[in-house]
C-alpha cells in the first residue's frame, strides 16, 4: 500500500503541476498534453505502469479492509475509536471509495474520449484541443462542485495516507517531525490546488 | 523419614560445589531424551530451570496457572539483581557476597548453598546479557551497578524499576525457544492439584485445566516445584493476587518436609491500606527512606484530627511531630534495617497514632529534603537562598529526577501529590525466606521431588537481603538444578515412560475430584474471600511483625477454628467443569488455612527472635531483636503428620565453618 | 459511588454472550477498577449468580493479565495505565460504564472477559529469543560494550507487558506493536543482531497466521499502551522486515 500510495502521490504531483500550467498559459498546458498523450513511453511504458499502480492500490485497499474486518468477528458495543486516532486515520477506505469514484467520473470525462478519439477514431492529431476541452469540462457547476468535494476527501485520504507510507516503509527517526508538516502542507495544499484551478476555469467561462 | 541429610559434600567451602559438579553422576544425551521432568510454576526458577532442562535434552512439561509463563510474580521485582562481578573495582568478591547473604539472613541459612549461590552469581550476569536482556548501562556501553541496603560495595545490576520484568523475559524468551523445537510442553492455565508419589518416589502430578476443569494426569521422573513463596497467607501482600502455596503445600502433605514457616520479610514502604475493599498491595521502593523522614503526630488529638480531614499534615507544628524512627535510633535514624522500621510503624499505629482513614499509616515526608536540595541548587546557582519558593521549586526538581516514577505511582493510587503533602506508607509483606526444605541437590525429602527459588527455603535464612530473590530463582533454575537432577535421574534411565494408570494416579485423582466436588456442593453461606479475608486478618495481627507466645496460641486455635468452618460453610459457585475463579481460589485458601496454622506453630516454637521472626518475649532492653544461637541454630523441618496441629519436627542444625556468628548490629 | 455497569457475560467459548446490565452502590472513589468488580462478584456471589469472570493478577500493572475494553477503550480512559492501576475515581458518581473482553479473532473469549492470548506466546515461539544455551561459559557480560542510547531504547520497546491493548484498541486488531517492541529489542542489540533475518520473518509469518489484522498506522495502539511502547518500533519492524525480505 505504501510504496503503491507514494507512487500515485508522486503521479499527482506531476498531474498537479500540468494542470496549474492551464491557469497560466493554455499553451504550455496544450503542449504538455500532448506531449503526455502522443510519447511513446508515456503512454506505452508508464500509463500501464500507473493503471497498474492504481488497480494494485484500491484492490489492495479492499483486501486489507476485509482482511481487517475479519480479524475482528465480534465487534465492540461501545467502541471510542476518537479517543486514540483521528477520523482521517480510521476512515481510509471511505475517502478511499469517494476517490476511486471520482476515478471513475474522471475516466469518463477525460481518458475515455482520449483513448476513444486516439485509439478508436483515430482521427487525426490536434495539438491545440486540450485547453478547449479543459474549460469545456468545468461548464457544469454540478460536476465542478463533485470535483471539488472528490477533492475535499483527497485531502483527507492524504492527510493519513502520505506521511503513514513513510512510517509503513520504515522511516520514523528525528526527520519525522519534519516530514509530518511537508506531507501535511502537500496533502491540503495540492488538492486545494486542484479545486482553485476547477474554479478558475469554471468563473472564467461566464 | 529419616533423619534430615542436607548432603553437603565434603571439603573445603569454596571447592565443594566445584567437586561436586565433578563427581555426581551424569545421564548420557541419549538417555535424556528417554526422561521426563514436570516444571511446576514458570517465575525466574521455573523458567530458567524449563528452558535449561530442555536444552539438556530432557522432555520437559511445565505447569503455570496464568494464561502465560510470562506472567508469574517474579515480572513484578523492581531494584535489581545481585551479583559478583566486581565491574566497580571497589572490593567485591564471591566470599564478600556469600558474607553478606549469610549476615543478612541472621545466621539461620545454609553455608554451603549461599556460598554456591555467591558463585554461580556472575555466570547469571553474563548468561542474561547474552540472551538480550537490556540491563542499565553507562555512557562507555558498559553495565552499571547501582548499591542497594546493608551492603558497603555496588554489585547490583538493574534495569529501570522493571530488573525482574527484564529478566523474566529472558528466561521465558528461552522457554519460547525450547517450546517451539519441541522439547518443552507448555500447559499454560492448569493448576497442579497434587503430587502423585510411586514406590516412595515423586513420579507425576495431577492437573486441572482452569477453562475446561478436566483432571489430568501426567507422569514424569522427577518433579520440580518452583511455585514461589506463600506470602498470600495474610491475604493483604504484595504478591500477585494468584500467588499460593498450593503445589507446596500439596507436596508436604506427601512428604515433603517445610522449613522455617514463620520467617516471613515485612517491607517497610508499602502504600497502606486505603479500605476493606482492598485487595492488594504495591511497595515503594527503600530508596525513598534515603530522602524521607518518618513520622507521625505527637499528640492522639492530632492524629485524630487529621484522620478526620480535619487537620493537614502540613499545618502541623515541626514540636507537634513525632519523628519516631530518628527518636527510638538516633544513630541509623530513618535507615534502620526493614524489620526494625517496620515494627515501629506498627507499634505506633497500633497505639492509636496513624494517620489515615484505616489508622494504618505513617508519613514519609520530603520537605525537608526538598529544602535542603533546594538551598544547595539555590547556592550552586546563585540564586537567593531564602526564597522559599525557588528553594522549594529547585528541590522539588532534585526530588523529581530521583523519584520521580515513584512518585507519580503513589500519585495515581492515592491521588495526593507526594511533592506538596507528605506519602503516608505502611509494611507489608512481601517475601518468604521459608519454604521446602531442600538438601544440597535441592531435592525434598521426596526422592525424585525439588523446590527451587522462593518456593524453597534454602539461602536467605531468616531476612533476604535486596536484590537476592531474584539472584536466587536464577541461580536454582539456570546453574544448579539442572546439574544435580542428574544425580537422581541417571539411575532412572531404564525405567522407561511412567504410566499414569497406576492405583496411585488413579487415587490421587480420585481425591482430588472429591475436593472440588465437596466445594461446589457445600452451598454454604460465605465467599471463599470472606474465609481469605478473616486469615489474614488473624496472621496479620498475630503472626506478622512482631509475635508473642499468647498470640500464637489464639492464632493456632482461630485458624484450625476458621478452616472447620470454611469446610462447613463456604460458598463455591459454578461447577466443577468449567473456567471457575472461585473454585481454584478455593482450593487455594484451604492450604493456606493449613499452612496458617503450621506457620504460627513454628512461629510459637522459636522463642528467640532473628530476622524477620521478632518475638516479643526475645529483645534486648532497647526493644533490639534477640537471636538465641545456642538453642536455635537450626532449620526446623516440619514433617506433616495428617493435619498441621500435629506436624513433626526435624532440626538441620547450622553449622558455620568459616564464618564466626556474630549479633548482627547496625549501630 | 453509585455506578451502572454493562457487563459482556458469556459462559464459555462457544456460548454467545450478551451485555448483563448491574447496578452497583458502595464504591469508593479510592478503589482500583478490578477492586470495583471485586466487589460486584462478591454481591453476584450472594445472590447465588455467577460471579464475572476476569483476569487479574499482579495487580500493579505489570503482570499485563489484566484485559478490560471499558467504555470503548482498552484498559478505560486513564493513559499509561493497565486496568489494575485505573481508579474509581476517573468516574462520575451515577456514570453508566460498559465493560467488555478484548476483541480480536486472534484473542478467542473464554468466558466473560476473560480471554485468550497463547497467540502472543506463538508469535514469540517463532523467534522471539536469542538462540544461546544455558553453560556458565558465554562471554563476560561486558565483552561488548553497547551504546546506551541503542540500549535505553531496546528497554524502552522491552518493557511491552504483552497484555494485548493494542490489537484491542487498534481498528483492525493489529498486533505489530507487540510483535515490533519484541523485534526491536533484539534489533538494536548485538546479541540480537545474528538472527535478526530470521527472527523477524518467523514472527511476521506467526503473527498473520494468527489471524491478527494489518497495521495502517492509526497510532491507536500507541495512545492506549499502557507502558507507552512507540509507533518507532513498527516503523523499525517494517525496516527489519523489508530488509529481510530482500536478503531472502
Amino acid at each position: 500500500m505504501a510504496l503503491s500510495g507514494l507512487f500515485l502521490v508522486v503521479f499527482l504531483t506531476q498531474h498537479f503541476v500540468i494542470n496549474m500550467t492551464s491557469v497560466i498559459s493554455p499553451a504550455t498546458f496544450n503542449s504538455f498534453s500532448h506531449f503526455m498523450g502522443n510519447n511513446a513511453v508515456v503512454q506505452f511504458l508508464l500509463q500501464p505502469i500507473l493503471i497498474f499502480g492504481v488497480v494494485f492500490h484500491f484492490v489492495m485497499g479492499f483486501v486489507l479492509e476485509l482482511q481487517n474486518r475479519k480479524a475482528r468477528n465480534a465487534k465492540y458495543t461501545n467502541y471510542k475509536g476518537s479517543a486514540n486516532a483521528n477520523w482521517m486515520s480510521r476512515n481510509m477506505i471511505l475517502s478511499g471509495i469517494v476517490v476511486l469514484s471520482f476515478l471513475g467520473l474522471h475516466f469518463y470525462d477525460f481518458w475515455v474520449p482520449e483513448m476513444n478519439y486516439k485509439y478508436v477514431e483515430v482521427l487525426p492529431l490536434d495539438p491545440d484541443r486540450y485547453y478547449e476541452e479543459l474549460i469545456h469540462k468545468f461548464e457544469s457547476p454540478v460536476r465542478v462542485g463533485i470535483y471539488a468535494l472528490s477533492f475535499v476527501f483527497l485531502a483527507l485520504h492524504l492527510l493519513h495516507g502520505f506521511s503513514s507510507s513513510f512510517q509503513s516503509v520504515g522511516f520514523n527517526n528525528k526527520y519525522s517531525k519534519g516530514l509530518q508538516v511537508f506531507t501535511k502542507a502537500f496533502a491540503l495544499l495540492i488538492p486545494l490546488g486542484f479545486v482553485f484551478i476547477a474554479l478558475y476555469h469554471h468563473l472564467n467561462a461566464f | 523419614m529419616g533423619k534430615l541429610d542436607a548432603k553437603i559434600p565434603q571439603g573445603p567451602l569454596s571447592e565443594k560445589w566445584t567437586n561436586h559438579k565433578s563427581n555426581i553422576n551424569l545421564v548420557s544425551p541419549a538417555n535424556k531424551r528417554l526422561i521426563d521432568v514436570i516444571v511446576v510454576g514458570t517465575g525466574l526458577a521455573g523458567a530458567s530451570a524449563s528452558a535449561t532442562l530442555a536444552e539438556l535434552g530432557y522432555n520437559v512439561k511445565t505447569f503455570c496457572f496464568q494464561d502465560s509463563p510470562r506472567r508469574a510474580h517474579s515480572i513484578a521485582a523492581q531494584g535489581g539483581i545481585n551479583a559478583a562481578k566486581n565491574y566497580q573495582g571497589d572490593g567485591d568478591s564471591t566470599y564478600r557476597l556469600f558474607y553478606d547473604t549469610i549476615k543478612g539472613g541472621d545466621y539461620r541459612s545454609r553455608e554451603a548453598n549461599v556460598y554456591r549461590l555467591a558463585e554461580v552469581s556472575a555466570n547469571i550476569i553474563d548468561q542474561c546479557v547474552a540472551q538480550g536482556v537490556p540491563f542499565a548501562r553507562d555512557y562507555g556501553g558498559l553495565l552499571d551497578n547501582r548499591s542497594f541496603g546493608g551492603v558497603l560495595v555496588s554489585r547490583t545490576f538493574y534495569a529501570k524499576g522493571q530488573t525482574g520484568q527484564q529478566l523474566l523475559l529472558g528466561a521465558y524468551s528461552a522457554m519460547n525457544r525450547q517450546i517451539g523445537r519441541g522439547k518443552i510442553k507448555m500447559y499454560n492455565r492448569h493448576e497442579m492439584m497434587d503430587l502423585v508419589v510411586v514406590d516412595g518416589k515423586a513420579r507425576g502430578i495431577i492437573a486441572r485445566n482452569l477453562v475446561t476443569g478436566k483432571l489430568e494426569r501426567h507422569g514424569a521422573h522427577a518433579v520440580v516445584i518452583a511455585s514461589g513463596g506463600y506470602g498470600n497467607v495474610f491475604f493483604l501482600s504484595t504478591n500477585a493476587m494468584g500467588s499460593n502455596v498450593s503445589a507446596a503445600w500439596k507436596i508436604h502433605k506427601r512428604g515433603a518436609h517445610f522449613a522455617n514457616p514463620c520467617f516471613t520479610q515485612i517491607h517497610p514502604t508499602c502504600i497502606p491500606v486505603s479500605g476493606d475493599h482492598q485487595s492488594k498491595l504495591t511497595l515503594m521502593s527503600e530508596s525513598l527512606r534515603n530522602d524521607g523522614r518518618i513520622w507521625v503526630p505527637k499528640k492522639l488529638e492530632d492524629a485524630k484530627a487529621i484522620r478526620e480531614g480535619k487537620l493537614k499534615p502540613t499545618e502541623l507544628a515541626e514540636e507537634d511531630r513525632d519523628y519516631y524512627l530518628e527518636r527510638r535510633y538516633p544513630a541509623f535514624g530513618n535507615l534502620v534495617p526493614r524489620d526494625v522500621a517496620s515494627r515501629a510503624a506498627k507499634e505506633r499505629c497500633d497505639a492509636g497514632f496513624g494517620v489515615n482513614k484505616t489508622g494504618e499509616a505513617v508519613y514519609l515526608d520530603f520537605a525537608a529534603a526538598i529544602e535542603r536540595y533546594g538551598k544547595e541548587q539555590a547556592h550552586v546557582k546563585g540564586l537567593d537562598e531564602n526564597d522559599a519558593a525557588t528553594v522549594k521549586k529547585l528541590g522539588q526538581e532534585v526530588i523529581r529526577a530521583k523519584y520521580g516514577n515513584l512518585f507519580q505511582m503513589y500519585e495515581k493510587i492515592v491521588d495526593q501529590n507526594p511533592y506538596e503533602t507528605p506519602m503516608m506508607i505502611y509494611p507489608a509483606v512481601h517475601y518468604t525466606m521459608g519454604g521446602v526444605w531442600v538438601d544440597y541437590n535441592l531435592m525434598t525429602s521426596i526422592p525424585g521431588c525439588y523446590a527451587i527459588g522462593e518456593a524453597n527455603f534454602s539461602d536467605h535464612g531468616a531476612n533476604r537481603l535486596g536484590a537476592s530473590a531474584l539472584m536466587q530463582g536464577l541461580a536454582d533454575g539456570y546453574f544448579v538444578l539442572p546439574y544435580t537432577i542428574g544425580d537422581y535421574l541417571s539411575n532412572d534411565i531404564r525405567t522407561g515412560t511412567i504410566a499414569t494408570d497406576s492405583p496411585e494416579f488413579e487415587a490421587a485423582e480420585k481425591a482430588v475430584a472429591d475436593q472440588l466436588n465437596a466445594f461446589v456442593n457445600t452451598k454454604g453461606k460465605n465467599s471463599v474471600d470472606y474465609y481469605h479475608k478473616k486469615l489474614g486478618k488473624i496472621m496479620w495481627n498475630k503472626c506478622g511483625m512482631s509475635r508473642n507466645a499468647k498470640g500464637l496460641k489464639e492464632a493456632i486455635k482461630e485458624i484450625k477454628e476458621l478452616r472447620e468452618d470454611f469446610y462447613k460453610y463456604v460458598n463455591v459457585p459454578g461447577s466443577t467443569t468449567e473456567f471457575n475463579e472461585q473454585l481454584a481460589k478455593a482450593g487455594r485458601v484451604a492450604d493456606f488455612l493449613e499452612l496458617g496454622e503450621l506457620f504460627a506453630k513454628d512461629a510459637l516454637e522459636r522463642t528467640e527472635s532473628c530476622g524477620g521472626h521478632f518475638r516479643e518475649e526475645s529483645q534486648t532492653p532497647e526493644g533490639e531483636a534477640l537471636r538465641d544461637d545456642k538453642k536455635f541454630t537450626f532449620v526446623s523441618a516440619w514433617e506433616y503428620q495428617g493435619e498441621p496441629a500435629k506436624a513433626k519436627l526435624h532440626k538441620e542444625d547450622l553449622k558455620y565453618e568459616e564464618i564466626e556468628v556474630k549479633t548482627r548490629s547496625y549501630k | 459511588m453509585k455506578l451502572t455497569l454493562k457487563v459482556w457475560r458469556q459462559a464459555n467459548a462457544t456460548a454467545s454472550g450478551k451485555m448483563v446490565t448491574y447496578p452497583i452502590d458502595e464504591v469508593s472513589p479510592d478503589m482500583s477498577f478490578l477492586e470495583m468488580m471485586d466487589v460486584l462478584n462478591e454481591q453476584l456471589i450472594q445472590k447465588g449468580e455467577d460471579p464475572v469472570a476476569f483476569d487479574h493478577d499482579c495487580r500493579e500493572g505489570i503482570c499485563g493479565m489484566c484485559s478490560m475494553f471499558i467504555n470503548g477503550e482498552a484498559h478505560g480512559p486513564d493513559r499509561l495505565v493497565t486496568t489494575c492501576q485505573l481508579h474509581m475515581r476517573k468516574f462520575k458518581d451515577g456514570d453508566t460504564i460498559t465493560i467488555e473482553p478484548f476483541r480480536a479473532k486472534a484473542f478467542p473469549v473464554i468466558k466473560d472477559l476473560a480471554v485468550d492470548r497463547s497467540a502472543f506466546d506463538r508469535i514469540q515461539q517463532a523467534g522471539g529469543f536469542v538462540s544461546i544455551n544455558t553453560s556458565g561459559n558465554t562471554q563476560d557480560a561486558n565483552a561488548i560494550p553497547i551504546d546506551k542510547h541503542d540500549a535505553d531504547k531496546a528497554f524502552d520497546a522491552a518493557t511491552c507487558i504483552g497484555c494485548g491493548a493494542c490489537v484491542a484498541t487498534c481498528k483492525n486488531a493489529s498486533a505489530m506493536l507487540f510483535v515490533s517492541a519484541k523485534v526491536s529489542q533484539y534489533a538494536l542489540l548485538p546479541q540480537g543482531k545474528v538472527e535478526a533475518t530470521d527472527r523477524v520473518m518467523n514472527m511476521v509469518t506467526q503473527m498473520d497466521e494468527e489471524g491478527f489484522g494489518n497495521c495502517t498506522n492509526t497510532g491507536a495502539c500507541e495512545v492506549e499502551c499502557p507502558k507507552g511502547i512507540s509507533l518507532e518500533n513498527i516503523a523499525r519492524m517494517n525496516r527489519e522486515y523489508l530488509t529481510a525480505s530482500v536478503k531472502g
